[in-house]
């Protein structure tokens, strides 16, 4: 299973876990694994076409999904998983 | 003998090279050798100073080989001439004497450089970065000639303002229309009690001029739009963005890329903060990042979730060390990196950030940019 990283915005659907496991042989499958786990968090990484929201980046390691394989981009057990939303906070 | 002869036969001695002739090819290395005062006054673009009574001392770290293109110039092309002869005897094959010296460069309209000479006070104030040889007294000038503009003088703003002025930053631009709240003063640590009600780019502003009378604040209280953003960023050499909403965010991005200046972006919530620099058409931008804002109901602001105060702390000095080493031009800046900061573990993390080849701004197909509605675009079409 692999690890993803819990954005604060999106704790709320985790019960306020930082961290969740996941399974899937790719981030598509590690998505759904989290859908099932945590309903109402796959609405918040991707839009109604099933495609990655264009606000929130998914990153394997170091890597960013989009300059990889995306949705099908391969996952191993050991990899962290780190969903990192927009967030527009500075003055506040 | 005379000096008049013995200077005439120094001259017989060395080569002499003209004003136009250093003017059309520049040598490999120009040397000044007059006294600190005279270099103060102006000198030739990309001249070095080393004064003549430290020459022989100090030219073999300078100029290690022996057969570079070397022109010595002075005042008027006595102490070069003579400075020559030296360098000669020393084993420079390749010296030069510029005939005339700068007085004839200046009275043939040539371009003059003219040092920015600090004080004994600022010596003092600057002591510990002089010290460092990636700083020195050439770099703390580049700060001290450096224009900073900060998008937002609030949580990342505070911070980074702080630490700008501190480093000796000349010139200081705040965006924030806003005023002190009381309840701002938990991490804004630019401000103070008794300034609540006071617009926060004034308190800014009274904060650096105690700390360091060296810094020219201008205080832009406005919120920024596209009908001033280019005007208001056209001056400054970098911009250090800590706003607080997705609007202000699209539109610095595009007006930075037209005006082609870097941006050190961050953004903070709850107990999390990211970091990167955005440094046009060499590395990724904001919307190479994020190619579209969250509808509102996905972006929830710190005013509903609450921010750790000392988080803005971390993240905004992060912000100021990129902005000095941009300034500086030293080591590696946060370019194609995005950092992420979380307080809770107390853990860094870097991810890759490519430019993306579709981007709307700034991909080399991308059409020519213009301003737009931005809170139209980020409140979801």
């Amino acid at each position: 299973m692999a690890t993803v990283r819990i954005p604060t915005s999106l704790r709320k659907l985790t019960q306020g876990k930082e961290e969740v496991q996941a399974s899937g042989a790719t981030i598509g499958e590690v998505i759904a694994s989290l859908e099932s786990s945590y309903p109402g968090i796959r609405a918040r990484i991707c839009d109604e076409s099933g495609a990655l929201r264009r606000f929130v980046n998914l990153f394997v390691s170091a890597e960013d999904i989009r300059f990889l394989k995306n949705l099908e981009t391969p996952v191993q057990e050991s990899d962290e998983i780190s969903i990192v939303p927009a967030i527009a906070g500075g003055q506040c | 003998m005379d000096f008049q002869s013995y200077l005439k036969r120094v001259k017989a001695e060395i080569v002499e090279t003209s004003v136009d002739e250093v003017a059309a090819r520049p040598p490999a290395q120009l040397i000044d050798v007059r006294e600190g005062d005279e270099w103060a006054e102006g000198h030739l673009p990309g001249a070095t100073w080393v004064p003549r009574g430290k020459l022989e001392l100090r030219i073999e770290d300078l100029v290690p080989e022996r057969e570079t293109d070397l022109v010595l110039y002075c005042a008027g092309g006595t102490r070069s001439a003579l400075a020559a002869q030296a360098l000669q005897a020393l084993g420079y094959t390749r010296v030069r004497s510029m005939a005339g010296g700068f007085g004839a460069w200046k009275r043939a309209g040539q371009p003059i450089e003219k040092p920015y000479v600090m004080t004994v006070a600022q010596k003092s104030r600057y002591a510990r970065h002089l010290l460092l040889s990636e700083v020195g007294e050439k770099g703390q000038e580049k700060l001290l000639q450096a224009k900073v503009l900060l998008i937002g003088a609030g949580g990342l703003g505070a911070p980074a303002g702080l630490y700008l002025a501190a480093a000796g930053v000349g010139t200081m631009g705040f965006v924030d229309d806003d005023v002190v709240d009381e309840s701002n003063l938990q991490r804004q640590v630019i401000h103070n009690t008794r300034r609540v009600g006071v617009p926060k780019v004034e308190s800014a502003a009274q904060t650096i001029a105690d700390l360091n009378p060296d810094v020219k604040v201008v205080q832009h209280r406005v919120r920024l739009s596209s009908a001033n953003v280019l005007e208001i960023i056209k001056d400054y050499d970098l911009i250090v963005d800590g706003t607080d909403n997705f609007p202000t965010r699209y539109l610095l991005n595009d007006a930075s890329l037209m005006l082609r200046k870097p941006v050190v972006n961050a953004s903070i919530f709850a107990f999390e903060g990211q970091v990167t620099v955005f440094h046009p058409f060499v590395g990724p931008c904001y919307r190479c990042l994020y190619p579209e804002p969250p509808p509102p109901d996905m972006a929830p602001s710190c005013n509903e979730a609450g921010v750790l105060g000392v988080l803005p702390g971390v993240i905004g000095v992060v912000q100021a060390t990129e902005a000095v080493k941009l300034i500086l031009g030293i080591g590696k800046p946060l370019v194609g990196r995005l950092l992420q900061y979380d307080a809770l573990h107390m853990k860094f993390r870097e991810f890759k950030l490519p430019r993306d080849p579709h981007c709307v701004t700034c991909s080399e197909g991308a059409k020519p940019i213009e301003l737009i509605d931005y809170e139209q675009f980020c409140a979801g079409r």
